[in-house]
């Protein structure tokens, strides 16, 4: 059995950082009695070259990044071995990189992985999430100096999963980290995708798209630590709820540190309420230390299925239930085009309609 | 031959002290091939008679009827009305992001016409259709209605009227924001429609100046809820130069 942690002080509900989730649903991931099994869970299913996977001990891959996050900070503690995977100096990937899950056994388990992107590098990485798991799981980018990284993390997981993730960007000198977040899948999914920079003319655009139904909570804390000058940052999330007790929390923190001037942030969330009983909380924050900035705003709108679309489109015969649909995948759109993969845009619409569907929305 | 026949019709709509009346008793009737030109004040009811015999769901019918060749419109929802051979098209087409022009067509068309357009012909259609009424090309890639020009939404009101084919046509306010040269291509466009059909048409209109490119059969004056005088059209005549004073101060 792993050691527990001695100075792990499992979250009570009352924590800023906890205050929406709900921690009786949590499957043990963060009960101090509740020791976490160590798993390599990623595998890449296109190998190519320019492009490695190598299982390497934690000891010798200690975290780069430190976290506040208690859900990560308790699941390194466990972890044995993590997954480095590295884009090569300077090389194109012609493909995105797929990455699967496997050896996940719906008990309380631990995964860290970590994505280096050498120099000048260009890479899109996806990572499809699926099956059944309760897991805490961490990813950390290091993108290094004038290279580009989109990373497409894909929630697609089976209705009774629990996942608590974290998902850590360090942007080096005229780097791009570029990441699309969609979670539609899981009964308690709780992300979150944070950035930091190590060097200026960084640009991070963090897109997400949620969709939650009966009893789905889904759950995305984005921050952004603008701790250089003239980095920038785009966060731009769309979510949709349909169904009894779904519920989605957004959480958007910016932070604008005295030394980050020539800082341009925008951060946006907008979600689409279908049906009654379901809650949509969403909280932006800018705390900005300095005014030498070249721009920082942030927007957040909630609202309900808007009936004067509805009229339109069944104003030219199309039936409600077909407008429904027509409209959240305009809606969504925005978003799951970025993906630029077809196969899967329609694998994500094909589900959210399948859903709507069921719920009746 | 078809006839859409409006009977007694009153509608009222929710606001904050109750209900208002807003449609005291309309009646007309309209046959295929016919022009009926509906004129009057602004406030006067037109857009609410479009969009009660359209289905909007903020107006509640309190009495009378609404028949297309006797069948009951008003037990219909408002996509079998348009399956049924009605169409509105609308002062403020509404914007619907991240939906397509052509996508928006194609699912329109599949409703309307009971099956799935063949794919080849349908772009060929829409591409012709799209000519006529100057349309760039790029257009169907948009979305639909949104950034449009007023111009360019009522051209894709328009659009639609020639795509679906419907048998009556409510066209509200549709000259409102157009310059003369677009009114041209609009009016050129309905009345191409026309002729290439049988097309009943209620034109609603505050103003005499598109009765120059579309020429109604009827003229219907409207004021305070209903139908006030009804002529041929020399009554529009009167009214491009006398106004609507007679009406509203009576």
């Amino acid at each position: 059995m792993s050691t527990l942690t001695t100075n792990y002080l499992a979250p009570t509900g009352r924590e800023e950082a906890w205050r929406f989730t709900p921690l009786a649903r949590v499957g043990g991931l963060l009960d101090s009695t509740v020791p976490l099994e160590s798993v390599n869970s990623i595998s890449i299913s296109n190998p190519q070259n320019g492009v490695k996977l190598t299982v390497k001990s934690a000891a010798d891959c200690p975290a780069i990044s430190s976290s506040e996050d208690l859900a990560s900070i308790r699941g390194r503690e466990f972890i044995r071995e993590i997954s480095h995977i590295e884009v090569s100096n300077n090389v194109q990937l012609e493909l995105p990189v797929l990455l699967k899950r496997s050896s996940l056994t719906g008990k309380p388990q631990a995964s860290r992985t970590l994505i280096s992107c050498g120099v000048n590098s260009h890479a899109t990485i996806i990572l499809q999430n699926t099956g059944e798991a309760i897991l805490s799981d961490e990813f950390e980018f290091e993108v290094a100096q004038g290279a580009t990284l989109t990373f497409v993390s894909l929630q697609e997981w089976g209705n009774k999963t629990v996942h608590l993730g974290r998902q850590h960007a360090i942007i080096a000198k005229d780097a791009t980290f570029n990441s699309i977040v969609v979670t539609v899948g899981g009964s308690l999914v709780r992300l979150l995708p944070t950035v930091e920079y190590s060097g200026p003319g960084s640009s991070a655009d963090l897109q997400g798209l949620y969709f939650a139904t009966d009893g789905q909570h889904l759950e995305h804390r984005l921050h952004v630590d603008h701790n250089v000058p003239n980095a920038k940052s785009r966060v731009n999330y769309k979510g949709a709820l349909a169904g009894d007790k779904a519920h989605t929390v957004w959480i958007g923190d910016v932070y604008i540190r005295s030394n980050a001037e020539g800082t341009d942030t925008y951060e946006l969330n907008r979600n689409l309420l279908l049906s009654d009983g379901a809650r949509a909380d969403s909280v932006p924050n800018l705390e900005i230390e300095t005014g030498e900035i070249v721009g920082a705003g942030h927007a957040s709108t909630t609202g309900r299925f808007d009936d004067e679309q509805l009229f339109y489109l069944s104003s030219r015969g199309i039936p409600a239930e077909i407008a429904r649909r027509l409209v959240v995948r305009g809606f969504f759109a925005e978003i799951v085009g970025k993906i630029k993969n077809e196969e899967i845009e329609n694998r994500l619409m094909d589900r959210i309609d399948a859903e709507l569907a069921k719920v009746g929305a | 031959m078809s006839t859409l026949d409006i009977k007694g019709l009153q509608v009222s709509v929710a606001t904050e002290a109750g209900f208002t009346e807003i449609l005291r008793g309309v009646d007309l009737t309209i046959k295929s091939g016919e022009t009926h030109a509906i004129m009057g004040p602004n406030g006067s009811g037109k857009s609410t008679l479009a969009y009660s015999i359209a289905g909007h769901p903020k107006y509640t019918i309190t009495g009378g009827s609404v028949t297309l060749d006797g069948v009951d419109v008003l037990a219909m929802s408002v996509d079998e009305r348009a399956k049924a051979g009605l169409f509105l098209a609308m002062q403020y087409p509404v914007e619907v992001p991240g939906v397509s022009v052509t996508n928006f067509l194609r699912t329109a068309a599949t409703a309307i016409r009971g099956e799935a357009p063949k794919l080849r012909t349908w772009v060929g259609e829409v591409k012709e259709a799209m000519k006529s009424l100057n349309m760039d090309p790029n257009f169907a890639e948009r979305n639909v209605n949104e950034g449009f020009s007023g111009g360019e939404k009522k051209r894709h009101e328009i659009l639609q009227l020639e795509l679906l084919k419907p048998k009556f046509a409510i066209l509200d306010e549709t000259d409102s924001g157009l310059d003369v040269d677009a009114l041209r291509i609009v009016s050129e466009g309905v009345n191409r429609v026309k002729g290439n059909s049988d097309l009943g048409i209620m034109l609603i209109t505050h103003y005499t100046r598109i009765l120059r490119y579309i020429r109604p059969d009827f003229v219907h004056v409207f004021a305070a809820g209903k139908i006030v005088e009804e002529g041929g059209p020399e009554l529009a005549d009167k009214l491009e130069e006398k106004g609507y004073a007679e009406y509203t101060t009576a």
